[in-house]
């Protein structure tokens, strides 16, 4: 596995977001996903690759099929690194708030 | 402190903006020297230990505010805003981009619309932030975050809570 792929690059491309839409319902096949896109099969192949990379799809053997699936605890890393992007902003306006305040009391 | 005062952070990751709408108990006219004032604006945009230096300010349309964000190890991290569209008390928009010390932007930035308005003494500011890549925004995040910062700390057992 390439070190640098995190969750960030699988969800950069609309291909990958619709690709973890579609199997966030249920667990396809590579064909079955293929035939809700335009693109090539191959194409489809290489974002399920990415994602398999990222670790935000698992593979699992059923028979001749090989199936992906989303793997759920992979995806809330990503709200939990939002969540911090919300907490910087809350900080500031915290200290927005004091400042406001104090500007206030000196008039 | 000023809890029931709205805070609205979402990010719709497939049109690549954040959406942030939040209320400040004062008057409108004050809001927007915060936002607009290099001397307010070093009081309180950098999330502390963070602090911030603005090298010069022009709040006119083409003009630019250089600044950076200082560690409190000293360590500089320099942005250029180039403000784009300003209608005074109500909105004004900008193009954020990382820089050098040199004023050298890496591009490319993000596109930021601010909106303020007033209602019974209350100031509700909406910002939308446009991002040509996710990395950026986590570059924004380290920033904040790197040097230690407890709250982030905190803040992450009480996700982990939540979602466990």
């Amino acid at each position: 596995m390439d070190a640098r792929r995190d969750i960030f690059q699988a969800i950069a491309d609309p291909t990958r977001r619709a690709i973890i839409a579609l199997i966030a319902v249920q667990a396809m096949t590579p064909n079955a996903i293929a035939e809700h896109f335009e693109n090539s099969r191959q194409a489809i192949s290489k974002h399920l690759r990415i994602l398999t990379e990222c670790e935000l799809v698992k593979q699992e053997q059923k028979g001749r099929e090989i199936y992906y699936s989303l793997e759920i605890e992979k995806m809330k890393e990503i709200d939990l690194w939002l969540e911090q992007y919300r907490k910087i902003w809350e900080i500031q306006f915290n200290q927005l708030d004091s400042l406001l305040l104090t500007l206030k009391n000196q008039k | 402190m000023m809890h029931n005062l709205l805070f609205d952070f979402t990010v719709d990751k497939s049109t690549k903006t954040v959406t942030i709408t939040r209320e400040f108990a004062a008057k409108l006219s004050l809001v927007w020297d915060a936002f607009t004032k290099a001397e307010l604006l070093d009081q309180w945009v950098a999330p502390k230990p963070w602090t911030s230096k603005t090298k010069y300010m022009n709040f006119e349309v083409g003009g630019r505010r250089f600044y950076a964000m200082v560690s409190p190890e000293g360590l500089e991290r320099w942005s250029i805003q180039e403000f784009s569209s300003i209608t005074p008390k109500t909105n004004f928009k900008m193009h954020n981009a990382f820089a050098d010390k040199e004023e050298n932007p890496e591009l490319p930035g993000s596109d930021w619309e601010y909106n303020f308005s007033e209602q019974n003494g209350i100031t509700k500011v909406h910002i939308s932030i446009y991002n040509e890549s996710l990395e950026r925004l986590e570059r924004m995040i380290e920033m904040g975050f790197k040097e230690g910062f407890t709250m982030s700390i905190d803040n992450l057992e009480k996700v982990l809570t939540t979602l466990s």
